[in-house]
C-alpha cells in the first residue's frame, strides 16, 4: 500500500483515512505493508508495517538499469517543459533527456533520497522519486504481497511502477480529484495527467463516494465497470469527549477546514449575515487557514458582522476537538467535497451538522442537514432553526451521534477486501 | 528677538499593544495587553531615546539661557507606561517643564481618532489629557495637537470650543496649494483658532532622511540645515519642525550622529541670529494669521496622501472603528471605570494602523511600527478583544437592568415614599 502520510504527522484527512483503512483491513484479516515517503517512527504500527521510503535506496534486485528504466519510463524526474520546439529539436531534446535520465539514475543508483513528505515546491520531483523508490520496494518484497493499493495521485506513479515491475494487480484509491481542488476550468493539468494515467493503469479504481465515482467516470473517461465506491468511515476509538468551559454565552456555528474555493467559505459568510439579521444570540467561527482567508476576513468586515464572525487561524490537535466541543452547529458548505470527514467528527461530538449536497458525506449521513452549497437562504434557514428550536437540535444531535458511531472502517474495509479478491487471480 | 522663528515640537507616544487574543479567550480572560512587549519596548526606547535626549535638551536649554525652546505632546497612553515601567522618564520631563522653556501640548489622552467619531468622547479625552499634564508637570496646556495632526474645520471648531487658541497640523500640499506653510493661519470656520503648519520637507529631512546614506544631501550638518531653513523662510515668518520624538536615538540611531546634530543646531541658529526659537503658544502670539485655511476633509501628517486612510482606508479598519464607537452610548449608561479605561486603550489609533493594507507606497514605514505579520491578523486579534469587551459591557448593562427593576418594585410597593431619582437613564430594548 502506497500512501503519502500517516498519523500522527498529517496535513489533511488522507493520512487519517489511511490509518483507518489499514486497521480495518487488519480486522478483516488482510495484512498490509504501508509505504510512505517520510516516516518519523512514531506511527502506530499495530495494524500494519510501515516502510519509510527515505530509508530505501533505489536498487534493483533482478534487472539492469535499462530494463528497470524501460518499465518506469513514464516517470520524469524534474520538470522539463519545452515550449515551441520543432520536431527535430524535440526529438534531440528527448534523446538528450533520456541519456541524462540514465546518467542521473546511475548516479543516484544505490543512493537514498530524503523525502520531505510534505506538499512543497518540489512536490512533482518527490512524486517521481517516490515512484522510483516504490518500484524498488515492490521488487524487493515481491513475495510478500498480492495487491498494490495506491492512495491519491501522489502515489499513483509508485503504484504503476510497482505494477509494471512485479505484474501484481493495482488498485488505486481516489480520495480527491483535481476537480475538487480547483474549479472545472482551472485545474492543474500535470496532476490531472498523473491521475488519469493512474486510473487507466489500475485494475480497480476505488472512490470515496458516488460523487467522486461520477467524476472519475465522466471527467476522466474511466470504464464504470472498474470503478467502485467505498465510502469513508471514521475511527473514534480512544476518543473521549472533551468537556470545555464556554467563554461565550451565544450559540456557536462553526466552519472548520481549509479556507479555499472548494470549501465554499463565502457561502457560509453570506448565510451568517442573514442569520444575524434575525437573531443576535449567535457567533460564527471560521476555523482554519487557506488562500481565501484574507478575502473572507474582508468579506465579513464589509458585511459589518466582524464582531460576531470570528477567525481562529489554523487549529491543530486538541484545539480542533475544543472547537467542536464549543460548537452548537457545524457547517460544511463545500462546493465539491469527495467525502468530507469533518461533519462526522462534529456529529460524533454531538453537534448537529449542515452539509452541502455536493459532498460525499451527504450520501451516507441521513441525519445531517443537506443544502445546495449556493443556497445561502436554505443554509441560513437551517442554522436559524437549529439555534432556536431545541427539539430539532437535540434530535439531530442524538440521531447523528448514533449514526456516525455506526460508520466503521471495519465495514468499509470488508468491501475493500472484496475489491482485492476480485483482482487477485 | 529675531523677527523669524523656528518652532520645534516633538510627539511622544507609545501604543498599548494587545496580546495574542484568541477566540477561545473570549468571555474568559479580559486582560488584553501584552505587558511584556510593552514594558520591553518602552524601556528600550527610554534608554536609547527619552532619557539621553531629555538630558541633552535640558543641557541645551540651560546653556542657552532661555533662548532655546521646544514643545512636547505626550499621549496619555505613553504617560501611563512611563509611570508603570520607567518613572525616571517622567522625572526627566518634569525637569524640562521646570525650565519654563518647554511647552506641553494637549491631545486626546488615548492617541485616538475620537475627533472623527464622537464629540463627547473627544471632549472627555482632551480634558482627561489636560488634567494628566497638569498633575504630572504642573503646567496647563494652551495649545492643542490632535492625534497624528489630524485636522479639519469641524475639528478646529471643537478644539476652539474646548478653550484652545492654537492648534498644530500638517502643511499638506493639497490644502496649501501655492501658499507657504511658514506662516500662521486661521481656521476657516473659527478664525480665532490659529494654526501652525508643519513644514514636512524640512521636518522629514531630520525625521526620515537624516541617516539615509543614499540621500544626495547626506550627511546633514547643522550649518547645511540652517541654510535650507533660511532659504525656505526667505519671505516667511516661522518654520515649524514637528516630528516624532523617537526620531532621536530610535528611528535614527545614536551612531548616525543625530544627537550631535541636535546639539549643534540650537547654537548655529542662535549665533546666526535670523531665527529665534518659539513654542507654539508663543508663535501664535507673535504672528497674526495671514489667511484662513479651509479644510473640509480631515488631513493628517501620515503617508504620501496626508489624509486619514492609514487608519480608515479599508473595510477592516472601518468595521473596527464603527464597532468600537458604537459602544459609546451603552458605556455612558453603565459608567464603569474599568470599562472606560479599556475602551480608551482600544481606541488607540495604532490598532487601526496595524490593519492598514497600503503596502505599496508607505509599506516600509507601516511595517516598522507593526507587531503583526499581516493586517488580517491585526484585525482578527482586535475584533476578538472587542468581542470580549462587548460581552463585559452587555453583562454590566444587564446587571443594571436587574438593579433598576428591583428599585422599581420597591417604588411600586404601597409604601408612601418619594421615588428616588434615577441616576442613569434606562434604554428601552
Amino acid at each position: 500500500m502506497f500512501g503519502w502520510e500517516f498519523p500522527p504527522h498529517i496535513a489533511g484527512g488522507l493520512g487519517t483515512a489511511c490509518e483507518g483503512i489499514v486497521k480495518g483491513l487488519a480486522y478483516n484479516g488482510v495484512e498490509t505493508l504501508f509505504v510512505m515517503p517520510s516516516a518519523s517512527g512514531d506511527e502506530d504500527q499495530s495494524a500494519t508495517t510501515i516502510i519509510n521510503a527515505s530509508d530505501v535506496a533505489v536498487d534493483t534486485v533482478s534487472e539492469t538499469v535499462e530494463e528497470y528504466l524501460d518499465k518506469v519510463k513514464f516517470i520524469h524526474i524534474g520538470t522539463n517543459m519545452v515550449p515551441y520546439a520543432d520536431p527535430e529539436e524535440f526529438s534531440r531534446l528527448v534523446d538528450e533527456d533520456r541519456k541524462r535520465q540514465v546518467k542521473d539514475f546511475s548516479i543516484s543508483y544505490g543512493q537514498k533520497y530524503k523525502f520531505s513528505g510534505k506538499y512543497g515546491a518540489n512536490l512533482m520531483e518527490e512524486v517521481a522519486r517516490y515512484a522510483m523508490v516504490g518500484g524498488t520496494i515492490a521488487l524487493q518484497r515481491k513475495d510478500e504481497f498480492d495487491v498494490i493499493h495506491a492512495h491519491d495521485w501522489l502515489t499513483y506513479y509508485a503504484g504503476i511502477a510497482a505494477k509494471e515491475l512485479t505484474g501484481k494487480p493495482l488498485v488505486i484509491h481516489v480520495h480527491a480529484t483535481s476537480f475538487d481542488r480547483g474549479s472545472v476550468d482551472n485545474i492543474d493539468t500535470r496532476v490531472f495527467a498523473i491521475e488519469k494515467k493512474g486510473m487507466m493503469m489500475a485494475d480497480r479504481v476505488v472512490t470515496v463516494s458516488n460523487l467522486t465515482r461520477n467524476i472519475v467516470i465522466n471527467r476522466y473517461g474511466i470504464d464504470p465497470g472498474k470503478v467502485v465506491t467505498v465510502h469513508n468511515a471514521v475511527d473514534f476509538s480512544g476518543r473521549e469527549n472533551l468537556v470545555v468551559e464556554r467563554g461565550v454565552k451565544e450559540k456557536v456555528v462553526t466552519f472548520l477546514g481549509r479556507i479555499t474555493y472548494q470549501k465554499g467559505p463565502e457561502y457560509f459568510i453570506e448565510a451568517a449575515a442573514k442569520v444575524l439579521k434575525r437573531t443576535k444570540n449567535v457567533r460564527f467561527v471560521m476555523a482554519g487557514s487557506g488562500d481565501m482567508m484574507n478575502r473572507c476576513i474582508r468579506h465579513a468586515a464589509r458585511l459589518g458582522i466582524s464582531d460576531r464572525f470570528h477567525f481562529t487561524g489554523f487549529l491543530r490537535g486538541a484545539d480542533v476537538q475544543k472547537m467542536f466541543a464549543l460548537s452548537d452547529v457545524y457547517i460544511m458548505p463545500s462546493i465539491s467535497e469527495p467525502f468530507g470527514i469533518s461533519p462526522l467528527e462534529a456529529m460524533r461530538t454531538g453537534v448537529p451538522s449542515i452539509i452541502s449536497k455536493q459532498s460525499g458525506a451527504a450520501e451516507v449521513l441521513k441525519y445531517a442537514f443537506k443544502v445546495d452549497f449556493w443556497d445561502v437562504d436554505a443554509m441560513a434557514d437551517e442554522i436559524y432553526a437549529l439555534l432556536n428550536y431545541p427539539a430539532l437540535a437535540d434530535f439531530s444531535a442524538r440521531a447523528g451521534f448514533d449514526e456516525v458511531n455506526a460508520l466503521k472502517w471495519n465495514g468499509a474495509t470488508a468491501k475493500l477486501k472484496q475489491v482485492y479478491e476480485s483482482v487477485v487471480k | 528677538m529675531a523677527s523669524k522663528s523656528i518652532c520645534l515640537y516633538f510627539q511622544v507616544h507609545q501604543p498599548t499593544r494587545l496580546r495574542l487574543y484568541r477566540f477561545f479567550d473570549i468571555g474568559k480572560d479580559s486582560h488584553y495587553y501584552d505587558d511584556f512587549a510593552n514594558r520591553t519596548i518602552l524601556r528600550r526606547i527610554a534608554q536609547k531615546c527619552y532619557l539621553p535626549m531629555n538630558a541633552q535638551l535640558l543641557q541645551l536649554i540651560q546653556a542657552n539661557k532661555g533662548k532655546f525652546k521646544v514643545a512636547f505632546s505626550i499621549s496619555g497612553s505613553a504617560l501611563e507606561q512611563f509611570q508603570r515601567f520607567a518613572p525616571d522618564v517622567i522625572d526627566s520631563f518634569r525637569a524640562l517643564a521646570e525650565t519654563g522653556c518647554v511647552e506641553f501640548l494637549c491631545e486626546t489622552y488615548y492617541h485616538s481618532l475620537a475627533s472623527l467619531a464622537s464629540e463627547s468622547e473627544f471632549t472627555h479625552q482632551v480634558l482627561k489629557h489636560k488634567k494628566a499634564v497638569e498633575d504630572l508637570f504642573g503646567v496647563t496646556p494652551t495649545a492643542f495637537r490632535n492625534t497624528e495632526l489630524i485636522y479639519s474645520n469641524a475639528i478646529g471648531e471643537m478644539v476652539y470650543g474646548l478653550g484652545f487658541k492654537t492648534m498644530l497640523t500638517e502643511g499638506a500640499r493639497h490644502i496649501m496649494g501655492w501658499q507657504s506653510p511658514n506662516f500662521v493661519y486661521g481656521c476657516d470656520t473659527q478664525p480665532k483658532l490659529h494654526l501652525l503648519l508643519r513644514n514636512y520637507g524640512l521636518s522629514d529631512d531630520i525625521a526620515f532622511r537624516f541617516s539615509n546614506q543614499g540621500w544626495d544631501m547626506y550627511p546633514l550638518t547643522a550649518e547645511k540645515y540652517l541654510a535650507w531653513v533660511k532659504d525656505s523662510a526667505r519671505n516667511d515668518d516661522i518654520v515649524n519642525l514637528f516630528m516624532d520624538y523617537e526620531t532621536f536615538g530610535e528611528h535614527q540611531s545614536a551612531s548616525s550622529g543625530i544627537f550631535d546634530f541636535m546639539k549643534a543646531l540650537p547654537e548655529a541658529v542662535i549665533s546666526d541670529g535670523t531665527f529665534s526659537f518659539v513654542t507654539p503658544s508663543e508663535a501664535t502670539k507673535k504672528y497674526k494669521p495671514v489667511a484662513d485655511l479651509d479644510v473640509p476633509d480631515p488631513i493628517s501628517w501620515a503617508d504620501e496622501e496626508r489624509d486619514i486612510t492609514a487608519w480608515l482606508g479599508n473595510e477592516l479598519q472601518q468595521e473596527a472603528f464603527n464597532k468600537v464607537y458604537a459602544m459609546t452610548e451603552k458605556l455612558s449608561i453603565v459608567g464603569d471605570p474599568d470599562l472606560w479605561e479599556d475602551f480608551g486603550h482600544l481606541q488607540e489609533s495604532d490598532h487601526l494602523y496595524y490593519m492598514c493594507t497600503k503596502f505599496f507606497s508607505d509599506g516600509e514605514v507601516h511595517k516598522y511600527f507593526n507587531p503583526y505579520d499581516t493586517p488580517y491578523e491585526a484585525f482578527i486579534n482586535y475584533m476578538n478583544v472587542l468581542s470580549d469587551f462587548q460581552i463585559r459591557l452587555d453583562e454590566k448593562r444587564a446587571a443594571l437592568d436587574v438593579k433598576e427593576a428591583a428599585v422599581r418594585e420597591v417604588e411600586a410597593a404601597p409604601v408612601k415614599k418619594k421615588p428616588a431619582a434615577r441616576k442613569t437613564p434606562v434604554k428601552k430594548k
